[in-house]
């Protein structure tokens, strides 16, 4: 009878199951171009170098504050690089230094977020009065007064402004895990004796990955506009490197002399990818949102 | 003439997947003072039918037909006209008083506003009048609980003040969509009545959206059965119920599970003979406290029961009763404030680390969500492989493989279905999923918590037949809870009764269910109602006098 019967149940979630979100990503146009905006910045950063390659070490003092024309598109600087060149050079630390500080700082911040929130308790409590704690003092600050003590290079930048910013992730994904610890499947798991570090690497992190992509797309945002902050104000990375941030800086003196070509580039670069990445994250977040679709 | 009329009703859903039909060529009509239960399974359309009576279809739905609410047509009608129709000439129940309340509004304004929407009353009036209205669906000391907010009442009174805003304006017609599935049965039984009474009072016609066919037979005047979107059969409830006619409606009342219930003149049984094998598992004494300070809620006090090898216990009692509680105090789950569990011999309380999983790779759990029970981004032959992967760690993949296809073919599945996605099933192939892990480690013991309660009655049958035929062939006992006391009956061959963290009573299912040594039982018994209008009318008759005699009558 069974047989017979089933067809008053038919599985009519059966739908392309995972694939929706997917689908409903591309469907945002913000978002998509946000992604195409991301990538092409990899691209020029990364790939361009190869095709305009310009000296960025030495200064050349024939060619200084020169404005844009055939042999330099965007003109040079005061000490003779080439802006193009220049533009790429400094992406190529802004977007490394974004992307990883911001996926450490996802990955901390999870880590904390799921332990503090599966244990529960006085754990919990320690843990999440340490979260409470490091956001009351301004990432900016501690991230200003660690770079003035240390003057970093590009790696121990990654680590300190990934040290800064894990709190609000460990919040996201604390609150997510909350309701996760509960579901039957993980209660199923506890019952049989499964243990606590299956729960949550089998279970609760898989099921959190969308809060955790989102959450780390945002992440990256904030951190390229923390590079450039601390750049700005002379304490990111050192010349004769540099990053988006730091080209800023070292434009603005020019920027009343007219000289506009050392301050549009970089700035606009950093207010496009900043926005591509914010635009990204929501179009993720909408993506996974099963609920505001009915 | 008919308050309610329906022809040849469709309704389609735009979904992102494409069009949906939910309801194809549907026609019913109420009279006054009538009820017509609409009853079918799940994603049968009854609601869908239901809420388009009164234009209450999302956004997404597109309706063509005839709907007429005395003599009003709904289907082409505005918003306004709909608003004006809605409260006033006819209005709604849903199935779950808790969100049907506004939380931050007593609930005597939350009547008058109903009131004063419709008809020109000063607001002294329509609070005077929303007094009465308590007064009238059975909501004790009305003119204090006229202040009281939604959260300080019962759900069963919550109910009464849903009915209350839904009988406020006298309407002609009142659709009642699953209005006691969120409720216990002998709460159940008393909105019931209350709902009979107002009807036959008033000459209002009902609508009754149902899945269960005891409801059905204690309410219902007619019958109309939906499968799959259409009306299949309409017809008297005895014609519908005692002899119907279309298969599907023959089908669906040989899949409910009847309560068997004394006949008058039955003597009790032997006496019960008690299990003295060496329990596999024993709960002695068993204290639950939540919180603590005046907030402490006791959960469990001073329950002790044990499962015998092979043996099935049933563990029943309404919402708050602690029957969950007490199964998961077996599992380990939550720990005892005071007593202790031994499982297979063993005090499960001082085991700790390695010996603790040992114990617990003998015990298989199955729980009530179909949805939940299942990790959606495991497939389905990770989900049974994980007792495998927690216990037996050296297993080679191919061994786990092959142990995860005998066992979804033990429990009925085609093997193929382990590399699908839980999503891609129904609810019943879901919980056979849950119950295929709870048995890949063949485990003496399976705990279920109200493994069925979320399926339809068909599909609940394919469960229990599964689970009855494992049971008999690898032997495991089961400790099993479920507030349903026909399931139980034909399920359990003991019997454990619990109402307010204690237990009632205890002894082989038989015995207790026909012949109840408590007052508590006899009264839950008596509230069940069977699929059987002639047998259910007596039933009624009887649990009323009863009441009346044990002046027991207090409201839920």
């Amino acid at each position: 009878m069974s047989a017979a019967l089933r067809t008053t149940t038919p599985p009519t979630e059966a739908v392309a199951g995972h694939r929706l979100p997917l689908r409903r990503f591309a469907r945002n146009r913000l978002a998509v171009a946000g992604l195409a905006v991301v990538v092409l910045f990899l691209l020029f950063c990364f790939v361009g170098p190869l095709l305009h390659s310009t000296d960025q070490t030495h200064t050349d003092l024939t060619q200084v504050n020169l404005a844009p024309n055939g042999s330099h598109w965007l003109g040079t600087d005061a000490v003779g690089h080439d802006e193009l060149g220049r533009l790429m050079y400094g992406g190529k630390v802004s977007l490394l230094v974004g992307l990883a500080a911001g996926i450490l700082a996802t990955v901390i911040g999870t880590l904390w977020g799921a332990i503090a929130g599966y244990a529960g308790g006085w754990i919990d409590a320690v843990m999440m009065r340490v979260v409470d704690a490091g956001i009351a003092i301004p990432a900016l600050f501690i991230l200003l007064v660690v770079s003035a003590i240390t003057t970093p290079d590009t790696l121990g930048l990654i680590v300190i402004l990934g040290l800064v910013s894990w709190l609000v992730p460990s919040r996201l994904i604390r609150a997510e895990t909350l309701t996760l610890k509960n579901r039957d499947y993980v209660l199923t798991l506890r019952a049989i004796g499964g243990t606590h570090g299956r729960a949550i690497a089998r279970h609760i992190l898989p099921n959190s990955v969308s809060t955790i992509v989102v959450a780390a797309t945002f992440q990256v945002a904030d951190a390229i506009l923390l590079v450039a902050y601390v750049s700005y104000l002379g304490l990111g990375v050192q010349p004769p490197s540099t990053d988006w941030g730091g080209m800023l800086s070292a434009g603005l003196t020019a920027a009343y002399s007219g000289r506009w070509w050392l301050i549009v580039p970089p700035g606009l670069a950093i207010i496009l990818v900043v926005c591509a990445f914010n635009a990204i994250g929501d179009g993720l977040r909408d993506a996974f949102d099963i609920k505001g679709r009915g | 003439m008919n308050i309610l009329e329906i022809e040849n009703l469709d309704v389609t859903f735009t979904t992102e997947t494409g069009d949906v039909p939910a309801v194809r060529e549907a026609s019913l009509y109420v009279r006054p003072g009538e009820t017509l239960a609409l009853v079918g399974e799940s994603g049968s359309g009854k609601s869908t039918v239901a809420l388009a009576a009164l234009g209450l279809l999302s956004g997404n739905a597109r309706a063509t037909g005839r709907v007429e609410i005395g003599g009003v047509d709904v289907v082409g009608a505005n918003e306004a006209d709909l608003s004006r129709l809605r409260g006033r000439t006819a209005s709604m129940v849903f199935q779950e008083p808790a969100t049907a309340l506004d939380p931050l509004t007593r609930i005597g304004a939350q009547i008058a506003e109903v009131i004063r929407n419709h008809r020109p009353l000063s607001a002294k009036e329509a609070a005077s009048e929303a007094v009465t209205l308590l007064r009238r669906v059975g909501i004790p000391d009305p003119e204090q609980r006229a202040s009281a907010f939604p959260f300080q009442l019962s759900g069963g009174q919550r109910q009464r003040v849903v009915i209350a805003m839904a009988i406020a304006n006298s309407p002609g017609l009142l659709i009642a969509d699953e209005p006691t599935t969120a409720l216990d049965v002998t709460v159940q039984a008393e909105i019931l009545d209350l709902l009979r009474a107002l009807a036959a009072d008033s000459g209002t016609g009902v609508l009754l959206v149902t899945h269960n066919m005891g409801v059905v037979a204690d309410f219902a005047d007619r019958v109309a059965v939906m499968l799959q979107g259409e009306i299949v059969e309409t017809g008297p409830v005895e014609e519908v119920l005692l002899r119907p006619s279309h298969e599907y409606t023959r089908r669906l009342l040989s899949a409910v599970p009847r309560l068997t219930v004394a006949e008058p003149g039955d003597v009790p049984a032997a006496a019960p003979e008690v299990p003295t094998d060496a329990a596999v598992v024993e709960l002695r004494d068993i204290s639950v406290h939540f919180g603590r300070g005046r907030r402490t809620v006791r959960a469990l006090q001073d329950v002790s029961l044990t499962v015998a090898p092979g043996e099935t216990v049933g563990l029943v009692g309404e919402s708050g009763s602690g029957k969950s509680t007490a199964a998961r105090v077996a599992l380990g789950l939550v720990p005892p404030t005071s007593g202790s569990v031994a499982l297979f011999g063993t005090d499960l309380g001082r085991a700790r680390g390695r010996a603790r999983r040992a114990l617990l790779a003998g015990v298989g759990v199955v729980l009530q969500d179909p949805v939940a029970s299942l990790d959606a981004r495991m497939s389905v032959g990770e989900c049974v492989a994980e007792p495998l992967r927690v216990h037996r760690r050296g297993m080679p993949a191919a061994e786990r493989r092959a142990r995860v296809a005998e066992v979804l073919e033990r429990v009925r599945l085609p093997r193929e279905l382990a590399g699908r996605g839980p999503r891609e099933l129904s609810g019943g192939q879901r919980q056979r999923v849950s119950l295929a892990r709870a048995l890949v480690l063949e485990p003496r013991l399976l705990v279920a918590d109200e493994p069925t309660s979320a399926l339809d009655v068909s599909v609940q049958q394919t469960v229990l037949e599964v689970i009855t035929e494992l049971q008999d062939e690898l032997g495991f006992a089961c400790l099993f809870v479920s507030h349903d006391l026909a399931v139980v009956q034909q399920f359990a061959q003991r019997v454990v009764v619990m109402h307010a963290g204690q237990i009632e009573e205890q002894g082989p299912t038989e015995t207790t269910l026909l012949h109840p040594g408590t007052d508590y039982t006899r009264r839950l018994i008596a509230a069940v109602p069977v699929p059987d209008p002639v047998l259910q009318r007596r039933r009624r008759a009887e649990r009323r006098a009863a009441l009346a005699v044990g002046g027991t009558g207090a409201t839920a």
